[in-house]
């Protein structure tokens, strides 16, 4: 059996343009929504903080050295990085499957890898613009100040490409939409709401306080707010070690379905 | 391994998940330059075949080249050579032309070269509407948009998965002459097909498959005379015990106890053919009630093929 032709071949190391191909499109693709995509969570923003700041904030206590309204808001800006970042992931992988274009990524010569960089790359980077777009809205209510600016991008990169991973992983684990809306709708939203987002955890009794503490967005949370205001529930240690281990073990899921060749090939 | 041969396979089989012997044990080789035809009916594992060679089926056993490059070990390489046209129509909808071109030659890994891209949407007539979303061109503007996408890497071996299933007849003349021009620039083209007229009026070589089994492989034009596509009936008035051997030259049969003649023959082989073997019935005095012609299926085609076989 003779060897490939001597002629120089078309290999690469990294396929480059193949992961920049992919990027473009899904962020075309944001961009055709892009007034419902920035719209929702300038909208959202702005209701919270009339309710929970102007109605609500005057009557809450506060310890944490800040206004209500501000210690709210790494809060809602996880929230929204989160869900965002999920969502955004999920139906990016989940819609070329159910319209069936995935072939053509499936044909071409790119790694699993470079499908996880473009995809997840994508979906983060979409997050972190609503994060910013929900950071400017707040600015129009309150000063805002960040204690450790490189601390917050790096929390901010940190969780907007972990939860994109587990965007992925359910866009490629869902059959249907609705398995679609499941997670973050039913899981994200509630372990965000119950995670310190709107309130201290050290408010709770203390049996509720060590129940929460299983709660890992709690962590996410802390670790957000401490890089604000230099203040938090948990010792900043703590917040990061737990962010790394989760997005250690969202890396780990996707190397083993890509392993398996888990629901993308027959 | 010849020096002309493009796509090698050996020994390769899928069984999936689900128990399914989509392909058993199968050895081809698809040469430079020639448009092949995969003949067959629906589930007999065309698309299996097809889906292996592109990546998108992982193999059970054996293996696939495409220009010496194995498809699992050498997945790269071998998919940079490889352009698919599926065959339903999944393209992005709310793409423009240009825009879902541009993409899949990116996704190859190729640099922007417009240029290039303009050349394949000039020769697939679709230059004027490469600003249109693709949700507003007709079903086989569609097919040529993914024509356009699996040429956009410049590949030597170009995959049509049913080209003309849901198209036209007009349009299905057109994809053919498209393929036609795509093969003179040079690039080796492999088609799947259940209609007979496809592969006999595109293909240079045929392999016909059934139930997952490589039937036979071969020119055209050896198939088609071997096969004898159309058959001439004739409802006699007294039985023959055996065929006269003033009709040898002829391919005939008998059926329904020696009441029943049949002639295979070629549509286009000979104009006169036919009326030369009437002709020839008549001078022997043979006397028949009814007549009546009729093309093969590509079932008893099959039926045939694997006769012979066994």
């Amino acid at each position: 059996m003779s060897q490939p032709q001597a002629t120089p071949t078309r290999t690469l190391r990294f396929n480059r343009h193949g992961v920049w191909a992919i990027y473009k499109f899904e962020l075309a693709r944001a961009l055709r929504t892009i007034w419902q995509s920035l719209a929702t969570p300038v909208i959202t923003t702005s209701l919270y903080f009339v309710v929970f700041c102007a109605a609500i904030g005057s009557r809450m206590p506060s310890d944490t050295g800040v206004s209500y309204g501000a210690f709210i808001l790494p809060g809602l800006m996880m929230l929204s990085l989160l869900t965002q970042s999920i969502s955004n992931a999920s139906f990016g992988i989940y819609l070329p499957k159910f319209t069936g274009t995935i072939y053509e990524i499936l044909s071409a010569p790119v790694s699993p890898l470079e499908i996880i960089v473009a995809y997840v790359g994508a979906a983060a980077t979409k997050s972190v613009v609503v994060g910013v777009v929900i950071l400017a809205t707040a600015a129009a209510f309150m000063p805002i100040e960040v204690l450790h600016p490189i601390w917050m991008v790096s929390f901010l990169l940190l969780t907007a490409i972990t939860f994109s991973l587990f965007g992925f992983i359910i866009g490629l684990w869902a059959k249907n939409f609705e398995q679609l809306q499941f997670i973050p709708m039913l899981v994200i939203t509630p372990l965000t709401f119950l995670g310190g987002a709107f309130y201290s955890i050290d408010m709770l009794p203390s049996v509720w306080r060590t129940v929460t503490l299983f709660n890992p967005v709690v962590y996410l949370i802390s670790g957000f707010r401490w890089s604000f205001y230099g203040t938090a529930d948990i010792a900043i240690q703590t917040s990061l070690a737990i962010t790394m281990a989760i997005f250690a073990l969202a890396l780990a899921v996707i190397v083993w379905i890509f392993k398996t060749g888990y629901r993308l090939k027959s | 391994m010849s020096s002309q041969s493009v796509i090698e396979i050996s020994n390769l089989a899928k069984t999936y998940g689900s128990g399914l012997e989509a392909l058993k044990p199968i050895n081809l080789e698809i040469r430079k330059g020639e448009i092949f035809a995969l003949l067959g009916p629906n589930g007999a594992g065309k698309t299996t075949l097809i889906g292996i060679v592109c990546g998108i089926v992982t193999p059970s056993a054996g293996t696939a080249k495409v220009e010496g490059y194995d498809v699992v070990r050498d997945a790269r390489a071998a998919r940079y050579r490889i352009g698919l046209v599926p065959q339903e129509l999944t393209v992005d909808m709310f793409e423009t032309v240009w825009a879902t071109v541009n993409f899949s030659r990116g996704l190859f890994g190729c640099p922007p070269n417009p240029e290039y891209v303009e050349k394949v949407l000039r020769d697939l007539s679709l230059w004027e509407k490469r600003a249109d979303k693709i949700m507003s061109l007709s079903g086989g503007m569609k097919r040529r948009v993914l024509i356009a996408k699996a040429l956009s890497h410049e590949p030597s071996v170009l995959f049509l998965d049913e080209p003309s299933a849901g198209v036209d007849v007009q349009l299905r003349r057109d994809m053919w002459q498209t393929v036609r021009r795509l093969r003179e620039s040079g690039v080796t083209i492999v088609l799947t097909t259940h209609y007979i007229e496809e592969a006999e009026d595109m293909a240079d070589r045929i392999a016909v498959i059934s139930k997952g089994e490589l039937i036979v492989v071969e020119d055209k034009a050896t198939l088609m005379q071997k096969l004898g596509n159309k058959r001439l009936s004739l409802q006699l008035l007294e039985p023959l015990s055996a065929l006269p051997a003033e009709l040898s030259e002829w391919n005939l049969g008998l059926a329904a106890e020696g009441m029943q003649l049949h002639y295979s023959f070629e549509a286009g082989e000979s104009p006169s053919a036919l009326s030369e073997f009437l002709a020839r019935i008549r001078e022997l005095g043979i006397g028949f009630t009814d007549l009546d012609t009729h093309e093969k299926s590509l079932e008893e085609i099959f039926v045939s093929l694997v006769g012979d076989k066994q």
